[in-house]
């Protein structure tokens, strides 16, 4: 297993997957992305985040069924595994730690 | 599809490149993913804004994460694992029919073997007497002419030639060479004697030659009492010690030094016999004759041989044309056979030297040729078995071709599949076939009179083999990866593929070649040997057995005529003994100048001359028809003068005996006429020859043994009395049939190598029939079967399946007739004593196809005939 350090595109990319959770495929993950920070990303980019992702096992994928709206190509779906889960939540309870860490007196 | 407007797609040129790019794993998800994104984006953003995006999407998907290949789930498609597959299925296909592989390797490497055996023999063929360095500027100095209405060829010159070339002609020659003969002489060292071939030659002949010198010098032979001995020669005379300087003799009389050792010529020289080399100055200092000719310019004796190598800047053609008019210069009185002298160089010697009486050329060459042909033809139908074996086969491959192509495979994978099937097979039978030649190699040699081995250091030799197993194998494997390939996929899995009804002509076409290359082979091997029979079996007009020769080859040989001979008989081991000119198996001198009552005065006659003793007739055994032999109770039979048969029809004389006939003006009287005696070549009509007395025009002994003792026994006696008369000899001696049967060694080669070639093209080709006659019998097994439950009886199926090679045959035969006529009618109007070509033997030929089919046919149609029609039936 690579290191367990999570890139900040790694991180959306992730959540995105989660937010798509049985749907999230590569345009879905781009869309939802794009939708939900405003910003457009590439295909390419996302595509080797999900990559990297599954190489250390955060998400798993499978081939999913054939649509029309693809002309009849296949989708790699991708799942959240227990251990990306985990990771998410480390982050975010780093976060958290974090943010309760930070003295009132530095906002003044 | 709802949506009326065509769909739009991203720019192609992006999509080509993802798919050239990319892991194939990857591309249909990546592919689907850009495309719904586009669709996405043309609603949203518009179609150029979306095909904007599209391409970045496509540059940022180039990226090495994702071009990684996945090893895992899929083989990377290169090309040797396609290869290695194919070899797989090769294997496995020639390991599962085991026949049809040992037909088809064994078929090819054989014919592959005798192409090659061919190949080689015709390489040794044309690099004949390479191994001289001047090979490009040595000559032989020969003479064309017409006599009696026949051209001739001669190599024969008269002792000045040499001087007049070399001071008359000196600037366009380099060296001029006079030659005797390569013949046998006695070298003796102390009391060593061995009878070795030599030859006299000029003292600058080792330059000419360039002799390879292992001690000496080449210029050795510049003093007169010189001799350069061969390698072998030394060794045997020598053994381990330095031979030069050492002294011997030649003939027990020439006293030399040896002051050179050479290489031994190869075998594939025209100098192979000579064993060593005297100076010719020795030659005419020792012979009496040969001085006398030379001193005098004796420009009518023909005895010698001129070898010639012109200089730098010269060329034959030139140099012939100013030399041609030599002859006519100095005999002008033989300007009726109209003498041409003219130089043949010697890349001519071996394989274009031979004319017939109209002048055309008769050489070597025709032979190289026509073995050259058999081993296109014995190849052809090596090759022809495999692609009618595989083409066969091919209903047995359809549901692979049919499989394969379902699975993707596109035509020109399936072309390449066959070919390196094909390939691999060649391969193989290229392996085997020089292991076959190996094993002929020592048998072929022998029949050929050749020293060839394979020649593993030229890159030449493996260029061609191998270059020609590829080339066998693509025009092999043409045939079956071209029609196997071109099956259509559908109709072969579905069952209802089917060969049409002209499907198996092709295949036939090639049995008919096949046989008919078999039987041209077969008539042509049965005339051969018919021709040589027919010349042994002819009369040879006195009595072979127990004759032998001895050469005279001292001077005390030729002083003790009747003690010798008194010796001889006394020991009970001889019945008589006697000299001649020649021996019984050659006719060597020829002469004209002789005359006759009722002569037409404008006949220029010739005729064979031999010189006998009074014993001759009786050691030989020759008969009388008219007249009595010569006798020494007639003194006057000292001028007495036996004929044979065609000289009395030849001179057109009736009641010949008691008439006179001069020789050179020297008056002789017929006092008997023999039985042809059959001296010169058994393929010749008989000379028409002379006999007369000569005690001193003697060359050989003939000695006639004593049947009732064992010949060994009496050859023991025989020495011992030649050890007294003749010491400075070993006793060597011919025995006359042996020598009579050598007349025959080129005809009896061609024979065997006729017959030889034969038996592997019918060897081959039945090979191939078989292996098609088993798989009809395959195909046609759920038929037998049905006809067999019908009632049809065994002999029914037998001809049933048959019946269709014999008609192939016949049809073989009746193509194979005329040409095998045609060729050996030619053939045969080169001998002037021929046999006939009687139409038995081509019954006989077609007949032993006929058998040899039906035999080879049989073993499959009976199996298949035999077989139970519950089990041919059952299975499915």
């Amino acid at each position: 297993m690579k290191g367990t350090y999570l890139g900040e595109f790694e991180e959306v990319v992730l959540l995105a997957v989660a937010i798509r959770a049985g749907d999230a495929y590569g345009a879905a993950v781009v869309n939802e992305i794009e939708q939900q920070m405003g910003r457009s990303v590439n295909l390419g980019a996302v595509h080797s985040a999900l990559n990297r992702l599954q190489e250390k096992g955060l998400v798993s994928s499978e081939m999913g069924g054939m649509t029309a709206e693809r002309g009849g190509r296949r989708k790699r779906l991708y799942k959240v595994t227990a251990y990306g889960q985990r990771a998410l939540e480390e982050i975010r309870q780093l976060r958290n730690q974090m943010w309760d860490a930070i003295p009132k007196t530095a906002w003044s | 599809m709802p949506n009326n407007p065509p769909r739009p797609v991203g720019p192609r040129f992006a999509t080509y490149l993802l798919h050239w790019i990319l892991a194939a794993h990857r591309a249909e998800e990546l592919e689907g993913d850009l495309d719904e994104l586009f669709q996405q984006r043309v609603r949203e953003v518009g179609l150029q804004q979306a095909r904007w995006r599209y391409i970045r999407d496509v540059v940022s998907l180039l990226r090495p994460s994702l071009m990684k290949r996945n090893t895992n789930h899929y083989p990377n498609p290169a090309i040797t694992t396609m290869l290695r597959n194919y070899i797989k299925i090769a294997f496995r296909n020639l390991a599962k029919n085991r026949v049809y592989s040992f037909i088809n390797i064994g078929g090819l490497a054989v014919g592959m073997a005798v192409a090659m055996l061919i190949g080689l023999w015709i390489y040794d063929e044309l690099s004949f007497d390479r191994y001289f360095q001047n090979y490009d500027r040595i000559a032989k100095v020969m003479q064309n002419g017409e006599f009696n209405g026949e051209v001739f060829h001669g190599e024969y010159n008269p002792a000045p030639m040499g001087t007049e070339l070399r001071t008359v002609y000196g600037d366009n020659f380099t060296h001029v060479i006079m030659s005797s003969w390569t013949g046998d002489h006695i070298l003796a060292v102390g009391d060593k004697k061995l009878t070795k071939r030599g030859n006299y030659l000029s003292a600058d002949a080792p330059d000419m030659l360039t002799l390879n010198m292992l001690s000496g010098t080449r210029t050795g032979l510049k003093d007169q009492n010189s001799i350069l001995l061969s390698e072998t020669t030394a060794n045997a005379l020598f053994g381990d010690a330095d031979p030069v300087g050492k002294l011997m003799k030649i003939d027990n009389k020439l006293d030399v030094k040896v002051t050179g050792v050479y290489e031994d010529f190869p075998y594939n020289t025209e100098f192979r016999d000579m064993k060593f080399i005297a100076p010719w100055d020795l030659y005419v200092a020792s012979e009496a004759w040969v001085k006398r000719v030379q001193d005098n310019v004796e420009w009518g004796n023909f005895s010698w041989q001129v070898l010639a190598q012109i200089a730098p800047n010269a060329d034959f053609d030139a140099v012939s044309a100013k030399i041609k008019n030599i002859r006519l210069k100095h005999n002008p009185e033989v300007a009726f056979i109209k003498p041409v002298v003219y130089l043949l160089p010697m890349s001519k010697w071996h394989l274009y030297s031979g004319w017939d009486k109209v002048g055309n050329l008769e050489g070597r060459i025709q032979y190289v040729w026509l073995f050259g042909i058999i081993g296109v033809f014995v190849l052809l139908l090596a090759c022809i078995n495999f692609m009618n074996l595989s083409t066969a086969r091919s209903e047995k491959r359809a549901k692979e071709v049919g499989i394969r192509k379902a699975v993707g495979s596109v035509r020109s994978q399936l072309i390449s599949q066959f070919f390196s099937e094909s390939l691999l097979v060649v391969s193989f039978a290229f392996v085997l076939a020089i292991g076959l030649v190996l094993l002929i190699l020592p048998v072929f040699n022998e029949i050929a009179d050749k020293q060839i081995g394979i020649l593993w250091a030229n890159p030449v030799f493996w260029l061609c083999g191998i270059g020609f197993s590829v080339l066998t194998g693509l025009i092999a494997g043409s045939y079956p990866a071209l029609y196997l390939s071109s099956f259509q996929a559908v109709k072969v899995l579905k069952g209802t593929f089917r060969v049409g009804r002209f499907a198996s002509i092709p295949r036939q076409v090639l049995v008919v070649v096949q046989f008919t290359v078999s039987v041209t082979l077969i008539i042509g091997t049965i005339i051969v040997f018919r021709q040589i029979q027919h010349a042994k079996d002819r009369p040879v007009g006195y009595d072979r057995s127990g004759l032998i020769t001895v050469a005279m080859n001292t001077p005390e040989l030729h002083q003790h005529y009747n003690a010798l001979r008194d010796d001889l008989i006394r020991t009970g081991a001889v019945i008589d003994m006697s000299t001649s000119s020649t021996p019984a198996t050659d006719l060597n001198s020829q002469n004209s100048g002789f005359d006759w009552e009722g002569k037409d005065p404008n006949f220029k006659e010739n005729f064979g001359t031999i010189a006998v003793t009074h014993d001759f007739g009786k050691t030989v055994g020759w008969q009388f028809v008219k007249g009595r032999d010569f006798s020494r109770q007639f003194t006057s039979d000292s001028s007495g003068m036996v004929l044979n048969e065609t000289a009395v029809r030849y001179m057109g004389i009736k009641d010949p005996v008691g008439k006179q006939v001069k020789w050179n003006g020297k008056p002789y009287r017929v006092v008997g006429v023999i039985k042809d005696m059959l001296m010169d070549s058994p393929f010749k009509p008989v000379y028409q020859t002379v006999y007369v007395l000569d005690y001193g025009w003697a060359n050989v002994i003939n000695i006639k043994l004593n049947p009732a003792h064992s010949t060994r026994e009496s050859l023991a006696k025989i020495e011992s009395v030649f050890r007294k008369y003749n010491p400075g000899s070993p006793f060597d001696y011919r025995f006359t049939d042996q020598q009579y049967a050598l007349k025959f060694a080129a005809e009896e080669r061609i024979g065997k190598l006729a017959s030889g070639f034969a038996i592997l093209a019918i060897l081959i080709s039945c090979l191939g029939l078989f292996g098609l006659a088993s798989f009809v019998a395959e195909q046609r097994t759920k038929e037998i079967g049905v006809r067999k439950v019908l009632g049809a009886s065994v002999t029914n199926v037998w001809a049933l399946l048959s019946r269709d090679f014999v008609v192939l045959v016949v049809i073989a035969f009746g193509i194979a007739t005329p040409i095998a006529w045609y060729f050996l009618n030619t053939w045969l109007h080169k001998y002037e004593y021929r046999t006939e070509l009687s139409w038995w033997i081509f019954a006989v030929a077609g007949l032993g196809a006929l058998i040899v089919t039906l035999l080879t046919v049989s073993f499959q149609s009976i199996k298949a005939a035999l077989m139970n029609p519950v089990k041919s039936l059952r299975s499915e």
